[in-house]
């Protein structure tokens, strides 16, 4: 009932784009808490995409976190070509994957990943032809299509979420039958620091993030799709507006310039910017009607639809201090961040801290050479000064986790629970809010590692809930 | 092929740029102004007293700290604050032996043997006050004195130049009241009256808040809940608000004392109720209890009341609204 009646509360995106400082005031497009960061996003803003160079190799990780596990389909010695399949997923959750590239597959067998795990992979040498596959044929009649087949040449063609997490994108099109969906937000805010990846996109590809954005629609079935940009990027959003009054066919597709304020990008939180909607805590964004999607994804959609390409690339800002010319690449997924390090002029100075994806939410890795991923929005090289870290100093109490958390939650008191190890009041604290954003880490003058001790609660409730219901089970 | 050389930790991987003894430091430059202004109105008394109340928080963290094999803690600047507020709250004549074991005490006791910085329940200050007034209450109390500057000042007429009451000691003898007591307004404000080393001045008090709420650092939450309630209750009760506004240690108690982050609580809606229970108490002691002023005992009463009320007032989290709606 009452998810019906919020759905139907649609307002105005129109007057969007009003930045506004003050935290206690909110204006439309923006929320309650989060941060400010310095950007650091100038120096590749502004650079257009350029191709990846041709990799010495590839490797495609058989192992994709919230999807599972894939099994392979390929054997050492075969030759594949760019665009063929070569891993099935193993449960209903995964999608598959495809070669980047055309060569050689020269092992099977665990390679060292990002998150500092060995994992199973497939490991492809390049021939220089990127010889594409026949498989990869444009979609025809796409309106012919029902909802069902779009959803399924979505997750046919190994398409996830590509702002770093890596949800698989056909899970959030299906929705249960009572679900009321009216509205698809697509997700171009890029809060995190350093990112130009969908900034670029959006600036230069409008016209296929807009279609990316009508594919999706109809895969949903709704008729209304706002494209959420952060009012840092005007370019970006007259690109975005100017190819929604071109298009000729479609639904209603608008562009609302949202507050520049971490973490805008936040499903969450950028639903509530744009349509002043508050998802309830445990639920997801179908319950108030919106299904989010980024940016990446809708232009992944296009690619697949209209020229028969699936996930094999992405674009990736490789930038930071140690980084001697950042840019944004359109790189075959899989190259190792190394090589895309050097394309851009290698490393300036002594790297302390190579990171995927932004400096707030991303992982640093262990070693250079790890293999990029469908989530690699970034490749953020910090030099050693910046990569220090220091002592955590014990908590005053000053509240600057809690004035700034944007689920409003109380960082400090979660620290405290998780330190005691009294996961019930964790739970009670409300932990499994947390969407890991790390702004209270950011806050927090005594540079305690907040969200890392969330993080961590949260892992012990999930165990202690399983265990419970299967002790409930037997 | 690891390369040990890479730093891997959890993100954040950006940090704010106000750390910890920053903070603090920043707090020692807003309360500069009312130690200024304490020491130009009661002169080089009030300065051998600053410095005594620093000596003594200083060096007890310092001493107690090697002692207990700890590590020293002394750079994160907050015994400093905790040393200027001891001495501010004290009167201006106290032997400097006294602040400097006050301070001694509010160190090592109030917060170093409750475990240290973050984990000591009462503001340390106003606990070494509380000490002081306790062992000796002859001593503490009759160091107020008038500034030198008052004789002969034209609102003052009628008052005993060489008594050292306090105006809220006046109020409560009955000395003064009754007529309007507005000729008191503007020597509260710029604290040309008798009181504590540093409560005096309401205007250096201000400059020294306007200066960490432009930090934010602090909020309006606490001092203003705080001072509308004294104002609002001493208003019903038929006295002059603004007086008792001025008066005494509240401007000083609500921007500088209410506030310590260690001893408040930790969100918005706690430290509103905060605010409002620490006026209330303050106006129900200078009303009616059996001391002219009465801040420093709320703002202690309510620090023990911090952990149930951090238990009970929760913010309401993301999305909790619209789920009941
Ligand atoms: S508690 Fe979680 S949601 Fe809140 S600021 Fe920290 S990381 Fe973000
Ligand atoms: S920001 Fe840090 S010091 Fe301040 S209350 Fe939170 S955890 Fe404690």
């Amino acid at each position: 009932m009452l998810y019906c009646q919020a759905a139907r509360r649609v307002r105005p995106v129109s007057s969007l784009g009003v930045a506004y400082k003050g935290v206690r005031c909110m204006p439309r497009g923006s929320f309650r808490g989060g941060i400010h960061p310095p950007e650091n996003k100038s120096s590749t803003s502004g650079l257009p995409i350029v191709a990846a160079q041709q990799p010495s190799k590839v490797v495609v990780l058989l192992n994709m976190g919230t999807s599972g596990a894939l099994s392979s389909m390929v054997a050492r010695g075969d030759s594949v070509l760019r665009g063929q399949k070569i891993a099935d997923p193993v449960g209903r959750m995964g999608v598959p994957s495809y070669s980047p590239v055309s060569g050689k597959v020269t092992a099977i067998g665990a390679a060292r990943t990002g998150l500092g795990t060995l994992d199973q992979a497939i490991t492809i040498e390049p021939d220089g032809q990127d010889t594409l596959d026949e498989s990869c044929v444009p979609v025809e009649n796409v309106d012919k299509l029902s909802q069902a087949e779009i959803v399924s040449i979505i997750r046919e063609a190994g398409i996830v979420g590509m702002g770093g997490a890596q949800f698989p994108t056909h899970v959030k099109l299906t929705l249960p039958q009572d679900a009321r969906v009216d509205t698809l937000l697509i997700n171009g805010a890029e809060c995190e620091p350093y990112l130009t990846a969908d900034h670029r996109l959006m600036v230069e590809r409008p016209r296929d993030v807009v279609r990316g954005t009508q594919i999706l629609m109809k895969a949903i079935g709704v008729d209304r799709a706002v494209i959420g940009v952060e009012d840092n990027k005007p370019d970006a959003v007259e690109a975005l507006r100017r190819a929604i009054a071109e298009a000729t066919a479609g639904g209603a597709v608008e562009v609302a310039a949202v507050r520049t304020h971490y973490p805008q990008g936040s499903e969450k939180h950028l639903i509530k910017s744009v349509l002043g909607r508050e998802v309830p805590p445990g639920r997801l964004p179908f319950h108030v009607g919106v299904v989010v999607n980024n940016v990446g994804t809708a232009v992944a959609v296009a690619d697949r639809f209209d020229r028969g390409l699936p996930l094999i690339e992405r674009v990736v800002t490789v930038t930071g201090s140690g980084v001697a010319k950042p840019s944004n690449i359109m790189m075959k997924i899989g190259t190792p961040a190394i090589e895309l390090i050097e394309q851009c002029g290698g490393f300036a100075g002594d790297p302390g801290k190579i990171i995927f994806g932004g400096p707030m939410m991303g992982a640093a890795v262990p070693a250079a050479d790890v293999p990029t991923t469908k989530g690699t929005s970034g490749i953020l090289v910090l030099d050693r000064a910046e990569s220090r870290s220091v002592e955590p100093m014990p908590c005053i109490r000053c509240g600057r986790c809690v004035e700034s958390c944007p689920m409003r939650l109380e960082p400090a008191l979660l620290h405290q629970w998780c330190e005691a190890k009294l996961w019930n009041e964790a739970e009670a604290y409300h932990a499994l809010d947390c969407i890991e954003c790390g702004v209270c880490s950011y806050e927090c003058p005594s540079r305690r590692n907040l969200v890392q001790a969330i993080k961590y609660a949260k892992a012990e409730i999930g165990a202690r809930r399983r265990a419970a219901r299967e002790r409930g089970d037997k | 092929m690891a390369d040990s050389k890479l730093i891997v930790t959890p993100a954040p991987h950006l940090r704010g740029n106000i750390d910890t003894p920053t903070l603090m430091r920043d707090v020692v430059i807003a309360l500069l102004p009312a130690c200024v202004a304490g020491v130009y109105f009661f002169g080089v008394p009030a300065l051998i007293s600053l410095v005594s109340g620093v000596v003594g928080c200083v060096g007890a963290e310092l001493v107690f700290e090697k002692l207990s094999k700890k590590p020293v803690t002394i750079g994160d600047w907050s015994a400093v604050v905790t040393g200027l507020l001891v001495a501010m709250v004290l009167p201006p004549h106290v032997p400097a032996w006294i602040v400097v074991l006050s301070g001694v005490f509010a160190i090592g006791i109030v917060k170093l043997l409750f475990g240290g910085l973050g984990y000591n329940v009462f503001n340390p200050a106003l606990a070494g006050r509380a000490f002081a007034t306790a062992a000796w209450s002859a001593l503490a109390t009759t160091g107020y004195v008038w500034p030198a500057s008052i004789e002969g000042a034209a609102w003052a007429r009628g008052i005993d130049a060489v008594t050292s009451a306090t105006p809220l000691t006046m109020l409560k003898m009955g000395e003064i009241g009754g007529t309007s007591m507005s000729r008191f307004y503007m020597p509260l404000f710029l604290g040309n009256v008798a009181g504590s080393l540093g409560e005096t001045s309401a205007l250096a008090l201000l400059i020294g808040a306007v200066y960490l709420l432009w930090r934010t650092h602090i909020s309006l939450r606490i001092p203003m809940s705080y001072i509308i309630t004294v104002a609002v209750v001493t208003a019903l009760y038929g006295q002059d608000p603004l007086f008792h506004v001025l008066s005494g240690g509240l401007i000083l108690g609500a921007f500088f004392m209410a506030t310590d982050y260690v001893t408040s609580p930790i969100n918005a809606k706690g430290q509103i109720i905060f605010g409002i229970g620490c006026g209330i108490l303050t106006s129900l002691i200078r009303l009616f209890g059996g001391y002219p002023e009465g801040v420093a005992y709320s703002i202690l009463i309510m620090n023990a009341a911090v952990p149930m009320i951090d238990r009970f007032a929760r913010p309401k989290r993301f999305g909790e609204v619209k789920a009941r709606a």
